[in-house]
């Protein structure tokens, strides 16, 4: 039997697993892999707390939902903006971007 | 549906895209025009939005949607820091390559999520607006691309924004999953009976770090002064003002309105937060050469400063933030003018080349002083009123020790104010030629200083107005 618990443990290690590639990963598109992860288990708590906890009402599905549009935009933009980096230093590289800094 | 609570948001709406096609339709010699087209239809908008006709207060959407006096106040805020913005922004565009007529209406769509995010009495409206908010801001920050720094402070923008909005996120689904809704009303009614535990507090923890990167709150501050320095100065300007107005507006009404019951397990998180935002940004405002590097520590120390008033959590603290967020627009404005001014002629924003700068440019160099001295809280600037206020709200609650600290950082602060002001008055002249000011820049530093000292001097009906909004909040 599945329960509530489980699907919390199993977004929570997403959660961190996603954390710790967005901070050690050297590539900004490993880098967005690891924000990916971070937002997917927040969708897995919300669908689950929605199933277990009010299932009348679909309102974490709709949280999830908008969670995923505003995701897929956020990478647009930054897609973009790796690309525009790269054409500049033929790198993605987040070590590289290293004009601004102290 | 009652849509008199939303009319403010559905006209800035229906300018940013008016705005997208008159930048389509004009000859790419003129796009400069839409950037007036945006001036006068805010200022419409302001004007609708202050005479009252936009409805005192109200709901929309069966209750996702609010429009109270906090709301009302903070969009007028953020209207002024647009216009500001815009008129600023007016003799920047011309370094753009590309994408002159889009800028306005993507700047107008960051003011749309700003409104939104205060507005919103929903975790999801909440999500919504900060994120139009925050990808506007990337793009805004990454428009020139002609410059590495600027595409660079993008990137760095929307990696560090995503990864703090995912943690924000966390918080609000364990809200959810503790309370079964994302509305506030229903919030607040869980919480009254009580007996939520740790995961409450984990929840308040990961939201507040959520927004503390919005406010840029020391240890959440690391990407400010990259992106200041990176992005447009109009838009490091923006994002000075609007979008950490923006943050502290979530900040009260979340902390203020929805958790008040929880206040003793966090009040010891704010006044941490607090306490590290002013030293930190003081002290690492000291050694910066690049004037917009400084400034962005500079307002990593005034979020700090502003942060004092929700560590008071009074009605009283509530309207000193009120006052000194208004007031911090324009002494922000002001400053970031001037240095438009300066680049705009040199290309450069560092300090040194400020040298001599009163020989050259006697506008820019009072304005930057009379700025700058209002950031340091010296008396008649508006800074000094503020300052008072917000002190004197926290030593009310008995947090003297915390006053101290605060005076005391805010004497360290004169130093690197005063040093800026040194260079240009004595400071070796780089180059004799004169700094022509354009006529809109002109306008933004003759009305930011003018405001700044007659606020300064005659704070009476400001701080009424405040006071009557903060009266939300007395307990």
């Amino acid at each position: 039997m599945i329960t509530l618990q489980h699907y919390l443990i199993l977004a929570a290690a997403l959660f961190c697993i996603g954390l710790f590639g967005a901070v050690t990963k050297k590539n900004a598109i490993a880098v967005f892999m690891g924000i990916e992860l971070m937002l997917n288990s927040v969708n897995i708590n919300l669908v689950a707390f929605n199933r277990f906890l009010a299932p009348a009402k679909l309102t974490g599905h709709v949280f999830a939902i908008f969670i995923m549009v505003v995701a897929a935009a956020e990478v647009a933009v930054g897609l973009a903006l790796i690309i525009s980096i790269y054409r500049h230093r033929k790198s993605t590289a987040v070590d590289d971007l290293n004009l601004l800094k102290w | 549906m009652d849509f008199s609570a939303v009319t403010i948001e559905i006209l800035v709406a229906l300018l940013g895209l008016v705005l997208l096609v008159t930048g389509l339709l004009l000859p790419p010699d003129h796009k400069k025009a839409n950037g007036y087209i945006a001036v006068v239809g805010l200022l419409g908008i302001l004007a609708f939005s202050l005479s009252g006709d936009a409805g005192r207060s109200g709901t929309f959407l069966y209750g996702l949607y609010t429009l109270d006096s906090l709301s009302k106040y903070f969009k007028e805020i953020f209207m002024i820091a647009a216009i500001l913005v815009i008129l600023m922004s007016l003799s920047y565009t011309k370094r753009f390559r590309e994408g002159k007529g889009e800028y306005f209406s993507i700047l107008l769509f960051a003011l749309l999520g700003m409104m939104v995010m205060v507005s919103s009495n929903d975790f999801i409206t909440l999500y919504i607006g900060l994120e139009l908010m925050t990808i506007s801001f990337v793009i805004l920050t990454a428009f020139d691309r002609s410059s590495l720094k600027s595409s660079e402070a993008g990137v760095k923008y929307v990696l560090l924004s995503a990864m703090s909005s995912a943690v924000l996120l966390y918080g609000l689904s364990i809200f959810y999953g503790l309370s079964g809704t994302t509305e506030y009303a229903g919030f607040i009614t869980c919480l009254q009976s009580g007996g939520l535990g740790p995961a409450l507090i984990l929840a308040i923890v990961m939201v507040l770090a959520g927004f503390g990167f919005k406010i840029s709150a020391v240890p959440f501050h690391m990407w400010s002064p990259d992106i200041y320095e990176g992005a447009p100065t109009p838009i490091t300007a923006f994002l000075a003002t609007g979008s950490k107005a923006a943050g502290f507006a979530v900040l009260i009404r979340l902390l203020l309105q929805v958790l008040p019951s929880q206040h003793v397990n966090f009040s010891g998180i704010i006044i941490m937060l607090a306490v590290l935002t002013i030293i930190v940004g003081n002290l690492i405002a000291i050694p910066q050469k690049n004037i917009k590097r400084m400034l962005a520590f500079s307002s990593i120390a005034h979020a700090g400063y502003i942060l004092l008033g929700l560590v008071a959590f009074t009605g009283m603290g509530v309207g000193a933030m009120l006052y000194y967020i208004f007031i911090y627009i324009f002494a922000n404005a002001g400053a970031f003018a001037s240095v438009t001014a300066l680049s705009n002629i040199t290309g450069s924003d560092e300090i040194e080349d400020f040298g001599g700068m009163w020989k050259r440019s006697p506008l820019v160099t009072a304005v930057l002083m009379i700025s700058l001295l209002s950031m340091a809280g010296i008396p008649p600037a508006a800074g000094f009123v503020g300052k008072f206020y917000l002190f004197a709200s926290i030593i009310k609650e008995g947090y003297v020790w915390l006053a101290l600290v605060a005076i005391g950082m805010s004497v360290v602060s004169l130093y690197y104010y005063v040093m800026v002001i040194r260079v240009m008055l004595t400071g070796q002249v780089k180059s004799d030629e004169p700094v022509t000011v354009p006529a809109s820049l002109k306008t933004v530093m003759v009305v930011s200083s003018a405001a700044t000292i007659f606020l300064g001097v005659y704070a009476g009906p400001l701080t009424s107005w405040t006071s009557s909004v903060a009266s939300m909040f007395v307990k």
